[in-house]
């Protein structure tokens, strides 16, 4: 296949349809709506199933109903949608069926607006929905990495029973880069030993995420614990970026991690030795190559377009033993790779305090050279 | 001596074969039975039981699947219509209906029933209305009577500050999509023969490709209610039909021709 323009939306929803998405439930919202609008002309002209639900609660459950059948089934939506799905995601959860499901985050809370953000970090990693239990959670930074990520989501939701989550965000959704899409692969309905069809020449099936007697809801909770372990062993994803003779290393997902990249290429012209780490799967995140890293840098720094959600996750890992350092830009706001490359001029130059918490320093550092907040 | 009386030619009664033979969980004199049974010997007749897909709501019959002899599945509160969606666009040679209550159906679902109609999916839903949440212990619901005393409108459904019952077949009854919309009651065997043949057409309508389809089925709550189960069904006649009038609300033109 030739690389085409592509914007972000339109490719990730081509994709799906290339691996043989068969469903699609969604409701519009901005930065998303593309997504949607490509699957309404598409996937009707090929036989398949498209609804626009009356709401993000009613997608989600045909989502919900569509998987229980063993059919390729995903929605998209952007961050107050996801929050309105956050019900049936628990009970896909729940049920243990496999979906997948594309957030293109914009500000917030609330309405916020329509710019790009990541502050679904916690959300998608650390739950959002009731009851115990893990999404798969993926983050591109390119409309290449988007297009592969959706083409993975699908064999990970799959394999492992359970929801793949791609967070990507406004940009990613909105920009147009040259890529490529996969081939157009024939849809293969596989014969799911689980899946409710009708029961003809078998016994009836149920599907359910009701477990009223107690022990046998613990019974499912340690599954459903283990099937996470299962992910957490194989299914790590990151990219490294000159982590070979890094002083220090710069830690970002998605659009903040691309920025940083820019950052880190042009202080490594400037000569000043340091990485940078990308995790793509930010849950399962991979906790023990930060650690690693922490052993040997001599400081992280973190960028996200949110408060520091994954910075958290990163102080975690390192335990305290080397300073973490955090730069963030929220609202909808994209960082510049400049702002990225002062902050590593500042790393490079000065004595770290590593008594306060990274978020407070940045915070204090922000607010008194460019106000606001108050 | 029982065998010889048990020969084929003798069985007038049975268990219908779409009914598990497991005890039920529901209340003596509830007629969440009844309104199981019709279902069941309607999927016996129309021989459909193993292309069936039932979608059970939260509420008294959240284990409806427990009693049925088909794929079934359980939705969220008030979801099924939208879950039911995604069965039948996927499968559309299936029959797939969902069995909700009036909590479920009229209050935390009405979004889902009203664009389920609307866009004429071709599900059938039975809708138990009792006029009261059954498995939290008796609250009101949103067909609660005015003046009924449930256990969240202690002294009466007060229509000041509560509002009014919700009639959910009238209002189907005015979306385009829908086929077939129809409210029956099961407090004695006439009408418990009618319901039934208002389950058939529902099913028919479905299969038939003529879009949405709801019977809403008068239904008794004896637990809840206060009363014995044969005070109830009288209640039922006296009070609940002169608010929730019986009868046929749309029924498709297509549907006059098709011979049951």
């Amino acid at each position: 296949m030739a690389r085409e323009l592509l914007k972000g939306n339109v490719a990730m929803a081509e994709a799906a349809v290339r691996v043989g998405l068969e469903a699609y439930f969604g409701y519009p919202i901005t930065p998303q709506t593309e997504l949607l609008e490509h699957l309404s002309a598409r996937l009707p002209e090929l036989g398949r199933t498209f609804v626009q639900a009356e709401s993000e609660v009613a997608a989600i459950n045909m989502v919900y109903g569509a998987a229980c059948t063993g059919t390729r089934v995903m929605t998209s939506s952007s961050s107050p949608g996801i929050s309105l799905m956050q019900e049936g995601i628990s009970y896909i959860a729940g049920t243990e069926l496999p979906a997948v499901l594309i957030n293109v985050m914009r500000g917030g809370p609330g309405l916020g607006n329509i710019a790009p953000s990541q502050s679904d970090y916690n959300q998608a990693v650390k739950g959002g929905g009731h009851g115990d239990y893990n999404l798969i959670v993926l983050a591109p930074s390119t409309v290449q990495e988007a297009i592969d990520l959706v083409v993975l989501s699908f064999d990970l939701a799959e394999k492992y029973r359970m929801i793949t989550m791609m967070l990507a965000d406004g940009s990613i959704g909105q920009m147009m880069e040259p890529a490529e899409l996969p081939q157009m692969r024939p849809v293969v309905r596989k014969d799911w030993d689980w899946a409710v069809t009708g029961a003809k020449d078998r016994d009836r099936r149920i599907l359910s995420s009701i477990y009223i007697n107690p022990p046998l809801e613990e019974e499912t909770n340690i599954r459903l614990m283990k099937r996470w372990q299962e992910v957490e062993a194989n299914e790590v994803r990151y990219k490294e970026y000159y982590l070979d003779d890094a002083d220090f290393v710069v830690i970002g997902f998605g659009t903040s991690g691309r920025v940083a990249l820019s950052a880190v290429r042009a202080a490594r012209a400037e000569g000043i030795k340091v990485g940078l780490l990308r995790p793509i799967s930010l849950n399962p995140f991979p906790f023990a190559l930060v650690e690693e890293l922490a052993e040997k840098a001599s400081a992280f720094l973190v960028v996200e377009m949110n408060s520091g959600q994954m910075l958290e996750d990163i102080r975690l890992a390192t335990k305290g033993r080397i300073p973490v350092e955090f730069y963030a830009r929220l609202g909808g706001i994209v960082p510049f790779p400049d702002e990225v490359l002062s902050e590593i001029h500042r790393i490079a130059t000065t004595k770290l305090n590593t008594k306060i918490h990274p978020r407070d320093a940045w915070l204090a550092r922000f607010t008194a050279q460019n106000g606001g907040g108050s | 001596m029982t065998n010889e009386i048990a020969i084929a030619e003798n069985i007038v009664y049975s268990r219908p074969k779409s009914l598990t033979e497991v005890h039920n969980h529901y209340c003596p004199g509830c007629t969440h039975g009844i309104a199981h049974r019709l279902i069941a010997e309607v999927l016996d007749e129309m021989g459909i039981r193993d292309k069936t897909i039932g979608v059970a709501p939260v509420g008294c019959s959240v284990f409806a699947y427990n009693y049925f002899d088909c794929d079934f599945v359980e939705a969220a509160h008030g979801r099924a219509p939208a879950m039911a969606t995604g069965i039948k666009r996927v499968l559309p040679d299936r029959a797939v209906f969902t069995y909700q209550g009036d909590g479920d159906l009229a209050s935390i679902g009405m979004a889902e029933i009203m664009h389920a109609a609307a866009r004429g999916e071709n599900i059938s839903v039975i809708f138990i209305n009792n006029a009261i949440y059954g498995m939290t212990g008796g609250q009101m619901a949103p067909t609660t009577l005015p003046g009924q005393k449930t256990t969240s409108s202690p002294t009466g459904r007060d229509v000041e500050t509560a509002g009014y019952p919700i009639r959910m077949a009238e209002i189907l009854a005015n979306m385009d999509g829908a086929g077939y919309i129809v409210r029956r009651s099961l407090h004695d065997p006439k009408n418990i023969r009618l319901s039934k043949k208002a389950i058939r057409t529902a099913f028919e309508t479905q299969m038939h490709g003529l879009g949405f389809s709801l019977v809403e089925l008068l239904s008794t709550c004896p637990t809840n209610w206060g009363f014995t189960p044969v005070e109830s069904l009288t209640w039922l006649q006296e009070h609940m039909i002169p608010v929730f009038p019986l009868g046929d609300f749309k029924v498709s033109e297509h549907l006059a021709a098709i011979k049951l």
